[in-house]
């Protein structure tokens, strides 16, 4: 059965590993819904968070032949019940409806956004959440005519007690001393 | 180790020389000069071999690497030249072949500005390599040629390739050369879980019809005693994949033949009546399973593999042993009783028996008129007392030589398998010369293959290799002509040649030859190509629509593999 999956991949920062990732992706004809990178709390360390849809035998198969790229430290892949995820979504909205009513503030209020900035001619909104959330939100303010809108990918933790990578450096930096 | 100022061009040569670097496969261009320039000064210490393609370099070096072990070394300039290497590149990774290629690549200032012969060739080769890198200062080449190689062989090997800007080969740096000996993100090999050991030894106890899957990952580990010990303790049958051939004797009493889809009957069909199968460093490709979805569906399946992508990858393990072939061979066989397996293997015996009546007889010992390839191949490997290095291209004669040539010794076979790469044998042949100088190498080549790369009969040629070319030439693409024949109504679409002179073109590059047409001058024939000092091209006209057998149709189940059309 096919279901949303959220992969973390945690890799060294070498030229070219995106696209070494990403074709594991396009091999096994798997569209990529979201891709976020950055450095993780280890320095030098990058995390992927990968959002796809497969069924779980894919996920296993698409996270082994990632693992098996050289510059990759470690994969992972979880569903979504077992990870705190979040986008963050910006909103670019006139400026003359908020003049007009207060209908927008009370959007924003009940949807627990904020505004970043006003100008004469627009105001910038920004809400953090799930996609259903950042998606209603702009169904909202698209009654104003929103001027652009922008999601980011997911950014997400996992629930469990343990932190498998922590343990999997600990593992990985006992193997290599002991080549020493 | 104290530092000294050299080129990086220098450099590129002396860290090759450092990891034992004697042979190299290459053709030079404007990107790669320096380099060349340097090897001028260390043509004693590495041998190079120019070669009339890049292509012809790549698969020369793949032939050096499967027969010696070693990694095999291909010298390209950028754009034309490095995605010439392609599929040769393709090819080692598919078949777990360890090459270091190292390309030329325009000085760095103009990378990505369509600088004359730029490609982006490290873009361009991420899926068919184990790992690539662009080098782009002179400093970095010691640490990444060492990382180069110490990528390709370790694991399950494959190839690499370095990009090299021009600049970085005209810069200086301080060298000094460390051997890379680990790689934080890679561990190219577990240690073996004894539970898993124990795991896999209760079921092959406990196995009424075991059978064990011999791959290249035998080969590649040094397993060969270990496995011939193991069935010889557990008497269990073993068959061989297109690439496991020559890890064990051709004539080991224990040895039920082929998988695959031009496998022997007995190992194909008895698949599906084993209750254990014990799969020792191979992939479970489509060509060995048929129809996965009844593959093997009395059998549990222990996998043993290095590559830990391999597993439940095509087929769902119940116990996999991740690790080095040879180190878990040798924990099992400590650990698994003594048996005889008969009534077994006399079910293997039947199915040979079968087999040999329905097809293997009429392939060697024809009684028709025309020849046949199965006839050709028994007398080559008779008469090198199965000793040969035995290289092929890719169709009819592939299937026909690894069916029917004999082995005595590992290393003997070198084949493209994954891949399936038209065009591979004559510079693989070149290169298994080279690689094991002092064997008798026969290449069996296809009339259509051997045009893919004809030209590497000049290398042959200036290099004075005594390959022995066996051309089977029927004048068709035959693989293709014979599904046609059997799965597209006799529409023999653009599968027939008109070909060339092909004794009068190996004279033209100075290799003698000579063509055969008759039964009974085939025998001398052979004799002639064997017996001559240096290299030597015999052509033998066979009959025109042969087909092989037996055959696993494209998705059919391995039991339902066919004797004759």
């Amino acid at each position: 059965m096919r279901k949303e999956y959220i992969l973390t991949v945690y890799s060294e920062n070498h030229i070219g590993l995106l696209t070494r990732i990403t074709n594991v992706f396009t091999r096994r004809k798997t569209n990529i819904d979201s891709l976020t990178v950055s450095e993780s709390a280890l320095q030098g360390i990058y995390k992927f968070t990968i959002v796809i849809h497969c069924t779980d035998a894919m996920a296993v198969k698409l996270v082994s032949q990632i693992e098996k790229q050289i510059d990759v430290l470690k994969a992972f892949y979880h569903t979504n019940e077992e990870m705190i995820f979040q986008e963050i979504a910006l909103y670019k909205v006139p400026i003359e409806p908020i003049y007009e009513s207060d209908t927008i503030e009370k959007i924003v209020r009940k949807a627990g956004a904020r505004i970043l900035e006003i100008t004469k001619d627009y105001v910038v909104i920004e809400k953090t959440g799930h996609k259903e959330d950042t998606q209603a939100l702009f169904e909202e303010l698209n009654q104003f005519k929103v001027m652009q809108f922008i999601r980011s990918g997911r950014v997400a933790i996992t629930r469990d007690p343990i932190e498998r990578l922590s343990e999997f450096l600990k593992e990985r930096d006992a193997f290599l001393t002991s080549l020493d | 180790m104290t530092a000294k100022k050299v080129t990086g061009s220098q450099a590129l040569i002396l860290s090759l020389m450092e990891e034992g670097v004697d042979t190299i496969f290459g053709y030079p261009g404007g990107a790669i000069m320096p380099v060349y320039d340097a090897l001028y000064d260390f043509d004693k210490e590495v041998k190079h071999i120019l070669t009339r393609h890049e292509q012809g370099a790549i698969h020369g070096a793949q032939g050096y690497a499967r027969v010696s072990g070693k990694p095999g070394i291909v010298l390209a300039t950028s754009g034309p030249g490095a995605t010439n290497l392609m599929t040769g590149i393709a090819d080692a990774m598919i078949d777990s072949t360890p090459l270091v290629c190292i390309t030329g690549q325009v000085a760095e200032p103009l990378l990505g500005t369509d600088a004359f012969q730029e490609s982006d060739i490290v873009g361009m080769s991420i899926p068919v390599t184990k790992w690539n890198y662009q080098i782009t200062t002179p400093e970095e080449i010691p640490g990444v040629i060492a990382q180069a190689f110490y990528i390709a062989t370790t694991g399950r090997p494959g190839p690499v390739l370095i990009d090299v800007t021009k600049d970085a080969q005209f810069g200086e740096l301080d060298y000094k050369y460390e051997k890379c000996t680990k790689i934080r993100s890679y561990v190219p090999e577990t240690s073996i879980d004894p539970h898993q050991i124990k795991a896999a030894a209760e079921l092959i106890n406990e196995a009424k019809k075991p059978l064990l899957f011999v791959g290249q990952g035998i080969i590649i580990s040094h397993a060969e005693e270990e496995v011939k010990a193991f069935i010889e303790k557990t008497g269990i049958p073993a068959a061989w994949t297109l690439l496991g051939l020559s890890a064990l004797p051709t004539d080991h009493p224990l040895n039920v033949g082929m998988l695959g889809m031009h496998g022997n009957y007995g190992p194909n069909k008895l698949t599906n009546e084993a209750d254990l199968i014990i799969a020792v460093g191979m992939r479970f490709d489509d060509r060995v399973t048929g129809k996965v979805s009844e593959y093997a569906k009395k059998a549990k399946i222990i996998h043993i593999e290095i590559d830990p992508a391999e597993i439940d990858k095509i087929v769902k393990t119940d116990v996999a042993v991740l690790g080095d072939a040879k180190k878990a061979l040798k924990m099992l066989i400590d650990n698994v009783n003594p048996n005889n397996h008969e009534n077994w293997h006399n079910e293997f015996k039947k199915c040979d028996a079968i087999e040999n009546e329905k097809v293997i007889q009429k392939d060697l010992y024809p009684t028709k008129p025309g020849l046949t390839m199965g006839e050709a191949v028994r007398i080559v490997s008779e008469k090198t007392n199965n000793e040969a290095i035995l290289v092929t291209d890719v169709g009819q004669h592939q299937m026909i030589a690894q069916r029917y040539f004999g082995f005595k010794k590992s290393r003997s076979n070198v084949t493209s398998g994954g891949l399936g790469t038209m065009g591979f044998c004559l510079p693989a042949a070149m290169g298994a010369q080279l690689g094991a100088p002092d064997r008798t190498v026969v290449g069996v080549v296809g009339d259509g293959g051997f045009q893919m790369t004809i030209q590497e009969l000049g290398t042959i040629a200036q290099n004075k290799l005594p390959v022995k070319i066996m051309l089977l030439n029927n004048n068709f693409l035959g693989m293709v002509r014979q599904w046609q024949q059997l799965f597209f109504e006799k529409r023999y679409s653009f599968t027939e040649l008109h070909n060339p002179d092909f004794i009068t073109i190996g004279k033209g590059f100075g290799i003698p030859g000579h063509t055969v047409d008759k039964r009974e001058d085939l025998d001398a024939s052979i004799k002639k190509m064997l017996d001559h000092d240096g290299p030597y091209l015999l052509e033998v006209k066979i009959e025109k629509e042969d087909n092989v057998f037996p055959m696993v149709p494209t998705g059919a189940s391995v039991s339902d593999v066919i004797l004759e059309p």
